[in-house]
């Protein structure tokens, strides 16, 4: 069939059977009344609805309704404080913790905490995504890597981290060291693994596609495998950083004199429950920042990928 | 026409080592997963700047065939000879895609990525406005362009196509099949198109293959003049003929 035979909207003629009225040229069929009603839904486009966009616009927004449930929290802690119900050796008060924040920040002493405790978490991390990241790479990109490395590391993991804490102190005594090991240890499982299995994971029919580009094994793996390996090792950076703080806090407990750690176990001495709760503040602030520092990199490194933001 | 150059030859004295008057020849290639031959003795010529279509019911062997012609399978009893300069486009568009268009569109080729290049082969596939975007952001059609202009900035002898067009919605076909028809007169390059539409094969084709149990079953030489017209008696009795040969009844 040619297009000269549809252009003019006729109708073929087995379905002409009833004469109808000429249709608009638009969509639109002329109204006739119908035998058989049929119920509709009517869908209104959210441009169109009371108001147009610029009701849309004045809707409260999305960070004050994010903060609703934390304030409240903080709301009911105060409240529990004032009328007694939390007794300061319990718990200390909201405005208790912000006056020690305050009085330990003009000593100096929560500045030199911070500094001490972010060194550690600074360079326990360089030392184990350094190596997660060689032994992933080899692992991920070598047969016989995998034989060698992938096996022990595999059996390793499913060791607690901090199980090692008395055999770190016997081998490297209560300095630093140790605390610099278990957290490179903490932090390198979680990278390494994920990190192997991106590796793994790339899609064959884009390497066969690299292959037949004329790529080389190098290439490949520059153009393809490690790009492909990115999402899947940014998930486990992540996770590292996360790690790497909550063994920070373990460490911290072994004989620390400078450090968050040390603060906690000083004022725990003391019954000081200001420190700690403020000491428990200054982890998940630490944390937090780390966390957004890796969100920044996958949104530098992922921009190729759209992502699922919710509804 | 382009001199088409071989890896696997040892050539007469009149023409150069490692040139040849063919894209391919296949001689006694046999193919086989576990104990079952997918091809087998196949025996296979494509002259230079010839456009083939190779049909087959799914599972035949073709895509099979077209992976061994592509150097993706060595794994083979036979002889098989090949043009070097080759390229391939395959069913989905294997666009990397971390990289933007214009940089997928050169990726392989040596020297530092050459943006000019890129852009002139995504003109000629209508693409130049979209040589700066992330591939997932294209349509199916628009990927499928960018991998043909990838596959031609190789400028080949020889180029693969498997079953390029079948993710494509049908109106977007009809425009992929005239674009690889004008690309292919355009650069001269032989061509291999794997597809199970028939039609597909005969509007394009200078020869179409029907592939069965392993072996080329049928080959039919198309003479009707391009373009052809899908109502022309000579289109309607090759499309009877070669449905038949891959065992469809078309009226009861």
């Amino acid at each position: 069939m040619s297009a000269a035979d549809v252009s003019a909207g006729a109708l073929p003629a087995a379905r002409a059977r009833a004469p109808r009225p000429v249709a608009p040229d638009n969509g639109v069929l002329p109204t006739r009344p119908s035998e058989h009603p049929i119920p509709v839904t009517v869908i209104t486009g959210r441009a169109t609805r009371a108001g147009g966009p610029r009701a849309r616009q004045a809707r409260v927004p999305r960070w004050v309704i994010k903060s609703i449930s934390p304030l409240l929290l903080i709301l009911l802690w105060y409240v529990l404080s004032a009328v007694g119900w939390l007794s300061a050796n319990t718990l200390a008060s909201p405005q208790r913790v912000v006056v020690k924040a305050g009085e330990l920040l003009r000593t100096g002493e929560l500045q030199e905490a911070i500094v001490a405790s972010a060194q550690r978490v600074g360079l326990g991390l360089f030392f184990g995504v350094t190596a997660a990241l060689v032994a992933a790479l080899i692992a991920g990109l070598f047969k016989v890597g995998e034989d060698i490395i992938d096996a022990p590391i595999q059996m390793l993991r499913t060791v607690p981290v901090v199980g090692l804490i008395p055999l770190l102190i016997i081998w490297f005594g209560i300095g630093d060291q140790p605390k610099l090991i278990l957290i490179a240890l903490g932090v390198f499982f979680p990278l390494y693994l994920n990190l192997f299995a991106g590796i793994r994971g790339t899609d064959p029919a884009l390497i066969e596609a690299g292959r037949t580009l004329g790529l080389r094994k190098l290439g490949l793996i520059r153009h393809v495998i490690l790009p492909a390996a990115v999402p899947s090792g940014l998930v486990g950076l992540r996770y590292s950083i996360g790690v790497s703080w909550l063994i920070l806090v373990f460490a911290e407990t072994i004989n620390a004199t400078t450090g968050i750690g040390f603060l906690v176990n000083t004022a725990r001495e003391f019954f000081e429950t200001d420190t700690i709760v403020l000491c428990l503040v200054l982890y998940a602030l630490l944390g937090l920042l780390a966390d957004l520092i890796v969100r920044g990199l996958e949104r530098v490194l992922l921009a190729w990928r759209p992502s699922f933001t919710g509804t | 026409m382009a001199t088409v150059v071989h890896r696997d030859l040892t050539g007469s004295p009149a023409v150069p080592a490692d040139a040849a008057p063919f894209a391919v020849r296949v001689r006694g290639l046999t193919k086989r997963f576990g104990d079952r031959a997918v091809i087998s003795d196949l025996d296979l010529d494509i002259a230079p700047g010839e456009f083939v279509v190779l049909l087959g019911a799914s599972g035949c062997g073709k895509s099979t065939l077209l992976r061994i012609l592509a150097d993706l399978d060595r794994d083979l009893d036979g002889r098989v000879e090949v043009a070097t300069r080759r390229a391939v486009s395959f069913q989905s568009p294997r666009l990397m895609p971390w990289k933007k268009v214009w940089r997928n569109v050169v990726l392989g080729l040596p020297g530092r990525p050459d943006r000019a290049r890129a852009e002139a082969a995504l003109a000629e596939v209508n693409m130049t406005h979209r040589s700066d975007v992330w591939p997932k952001v294209l349509s199916g059609g628009e990927a499928q362009r960018a991998s043909l202009a990838r596959a031609l900035v190789r400028e080949p002898d020889l180029l693969l196509l498997d079953e390029p067009f079948s993710a494509l919605d049908a109106l977007t076909r009809l425009t992929a099949q005239a674009l690889v028809a004008d690309l292919w007169t355009l650069h001269g390059c032989a061509v291999l198109l794997v597809t199970h539409d028939v039609e597909e094969a005969i509007k394009l084709a200078d020869r179409v293959l029907v592939m069965r149990d392993g072996v080329i079953a049928h080959q039919a030489v198309v003479e009707q003049e391009r373009p052809r017209e899908v109502a022309d008696p000579r289109f309607v009795s090759l499309r009877a003929e070669l449905l038949a040969h891959l065992g469809v009844q078309e009226h009861g």
